[in-house]
């Protein structure tokens, strides 16, 4: 579309930093002021037809959805067919999309380092966590981790560390959208934001958990479809050979044969291996993606889950590398889609956009647009359920109300919640559009990291950890994620625009995550409180249900 | 679930097999993914030219491809021996458990 080609006033990469951890300095983020395009009707047509189906499966699921459990579950009745392409739509997000393929298309090998990166915490998850976590959990992580400890401490740290990591990654989500959707679909930020907040109240708040596993699951299918057209169009100009491929990249890249080897991306090997972690044990803590394991009946179905996601996931991150290259031959050099100077129009990220066009044409490309928009509706609707999920269940069914509150209740005190989630990630993703928000993901991940996949690991695994160690650890991991990161490069220099950063290292997790392993391990050892001993006697029957599953949440009957 | 049942199935040989054997099981497998993952990590740090050998003489298409691909590939391939082990071999061994119990 030669619209797009008016020029843009991005800087080099965009959404990648946004979403990326540790990508700031690499890619650099949507900053400053981006253009607005010409308004693009063939995608714009195309999300209507996806917004209405998804609102029309919101009012099926809305008719379905009748108690607490249907809300937060769908009743528990999704197949691990289902579940498995819902969670590969819950973690594909439009960031990984353009932000990987605009990697590889950058620097080329380095881009595949982060896609196995994002990859390999899923064997883990099922290996250790998946099926325990579906034997002893209700509707949010924190029913496991506080299955024998002391409800009121361990929800609060539990939501806490939910809370703030919905709260980073809606942000990343929101501003990463208005701007993506800026540059795709020609309009306003704040019109892009306000659709997105009221299209994900919509569904979470009226259709819960069923309608947000549909709009992922469509919305998996829709986005693996594209790449693999996209990749297989690619291949098919170089015979499928990849040699031949790579040959023809290497031709017209400026960097030549350095893109088929690793850069500089990961230097400081301290920091690579600390990005590993929080990558690897990030995945295995974040909020959305384990209440999607309280979706399934039992724990057959969750296992089947992480091995279908896992599937879906590594194939969807091999397409990216493949368009990545695709967008190094195809749009590199295409006065169609280069500045006069040879940089990329609307930077790096748009690089999986212009290969659309390239091999589809408009039609093509407005699908493309279309699917990045959606893809963003899927993982905002599935955060909103989270966070509203940690609010109305562990703060106030089980915290405020001590386990008392009616079904009724809850339900209402989520779907409100769900209605100032969305309201408040409207807000937020205005108030930071011009703020430099590369950190935030990375931050999430350390976060997950840091405090809940450790706390949860704990209470599955050792006999001996207590709610003071718990807490008082969960809370160490916390403040030692956050003020590293605070005063480490991406925030101490890049946002607050110091000189130098106190503390070397952009990826905190080597550290927070040994401070909550440590802590955890010091202060439940500390603890010999009566509570405590109650705490360790009760690990024997929990450790019968979650290896068993006798005593876990079934399906409804419905 | 009643204090009774939880301890037929503690005293229940099955259940320590069970328990045993998943964990060992899950263990290796675990350990397998994060030694090849940490492995790739650490000659990225230390090592990064040996990745950019070609594949062959003369060939553009460097080892390192092949083998980010297979980490990827042994990703799924890990997950589906765990599944499939958990799915048949495990799960029989807890219906027995549960029957027996009742």
């Amino acid at each position: 579309m030669s619209r797009l080609s008016t020029r843009v006033l991005a800087a080099s990469a965009g959404v990648a930093a946004a979403a990326l951890p540790g990508l700031a300095l690499a890619a650099g983020a949507i900053e400053g002021a981006v253009q607005k395009q010409a308004t693009n009707w063939v995608a714009i047509v195309m999300f209507l037809a996806f917004v209405a189906g998804t609102l029309g499966i919101t009012y099926w699921a809305a008719r379905q959805t009748k108690s607490a459990k249907d809300f937060y579950t769908a009743g528990g009745g999704i197949t691990g067919f289902q579940n498995g392409l819902a969670i590969a739509g819950d973690y594909m997000s439009a960031a990984s999309f353009l932000g990987i393929s605009a990697l590889v298309f950058a620097s080329g090998f380095d881009g595949l380092i982060y896609s196995i990166g994002f990859l390999v915490g899923w064997p883990v998850i099922l290996f250790l966590v998946a099926e325990r976590l579906r034997n002893l959990g209700k509707f949010t992580f924190a029913d496991v981790a506080s299955f024998r400890l002391q409800q009121k401490p361990i929800r609060t740290l539990s939501a806490c560390g939910t809370l703030t990591v919905v709260a980073l990654y809606l942000i990343a989500q929101m501003v990463g959208a208005g701007k993506l959707i800026q540059l795709l679909f020609g309009l306003d930020y704040m019109v892009a934001v306000v659709i997105v907040g009221a299209l994900m109240i919509a569904y979470v708040m009226f259709g819960g958990m069923l309608a947000t596993t549909w709009v992922q699951i469509i919305k998996a299918v829709l986005l693996l479809s594209g790449a693999t057209f996209m990749a297989v169009m690619v291949l098919y100009n170089y015979g499928f050979s990849f040699e031949k491929l790579f040959t023809a990249a290497t031709e017209v890249h400026a960097k030549g044969t350095a893109i088929m080897a690793p850069g500089g991306l990961v230097k400081d090997p301290l920091d690579a291996i600390s990005l590993g972690l929080a990558l690897m044990f990030g995945t295995a803590g974040l909020p959305h993606i384990l209440m999607r394991f309280f979706t399934v009946a039992d724990a057959k179905e969750a296992r089947k889950s992480v091995f279908f996601a896992t599937g879906f996931i590594g194939y969807f991150y091999i397409l990216t590398f493949v368009i990545g290259f695709g967008a190094i031959v195809l749009v590199l050099g295409n006065p169609e889609f280069t500045t006069a100077a040879g940089a990329l129009i609307g930077g790096n990220n748009m690089a999986a956009i212009h290969l659309s066009k390239a091999v589809g044409g408009d039609f093509f490309l407005g699908f493309i647009s279309a699917v990045a928009f959606a893809t963003i509706l899927a993982v905002v609707a599935g955060l909103t359920l989270s966070g509203a999920s940690a609010v109305s269940h562990d703060l106030y069914a089980m915290v405020i109300k001590k386990g008392h509150a009616t079904d009724k209740d809850e339900m209402r005190v989520s779907k409100m919640t769900t209605l100032v989630l969305g309201v408040v990630a409207v807000f937020l993703g205005i108030a930071f559009e011009k703020q430099n928000i590369a950190f935030m993901v990375g931050l999430a991940f350390a976060i997950a990291a840091s405090v809940n996949f450790p706390v949860l690991f704990y209470s599955m695994f050792w006999k001996k950890l207590t709610t003071k160690g718990a807490f008082y650890g969960g809370f160490l991991g916390l403040a030692t994620a956050v003020a590293l990161v605070v005063f480490g490069p991406t925030v101490w220099v890049e946002v607050l625009g110091n000189e130098s950063p106190i503390v070397p290292w952009k990826n905190p997790a080597i550290f927070s995550m040994t401070a909550a392993f440590l802590g955890i391990w010091i202060f439940s050892l500390l603890d010999n409180s009566k509570q405590a001993e109650d705490e360790r006697r009760a690990f024997d029957d929990q450790y019968v249900r979650s290896q068993t599953g006798i005593g876990a949440e079934g399906a409804s009957a419905h | 679930m009643s204090a009774d049942i939880n301890e037929k199935v503690r005293r229940n040989p099955k259940f320590q097999e069970l328990c045993q054997k998943r964990s060992t099981f899950a263990w290796t497998l675990s350990a397998v993914m994060l030694a090849i993952y940490y492995g790739f990590i650490l000659v990225i740090a230390f090592a990064p030219a040996s990745l950019g050998t070609p594949l062959w003489e003369g060939a553009t298409t460097t080892v390192g491809f092949p083998i980010g691909v297979a980490i990827i590939v042994s990703a799924f391939l890990l997950t589906g021996v765990y599944v499939k082990r958990a799915n048949g071999e495990f799960d029989d061994l807890t219906r027995q458990i549960i029957e027996e119990a009742k």
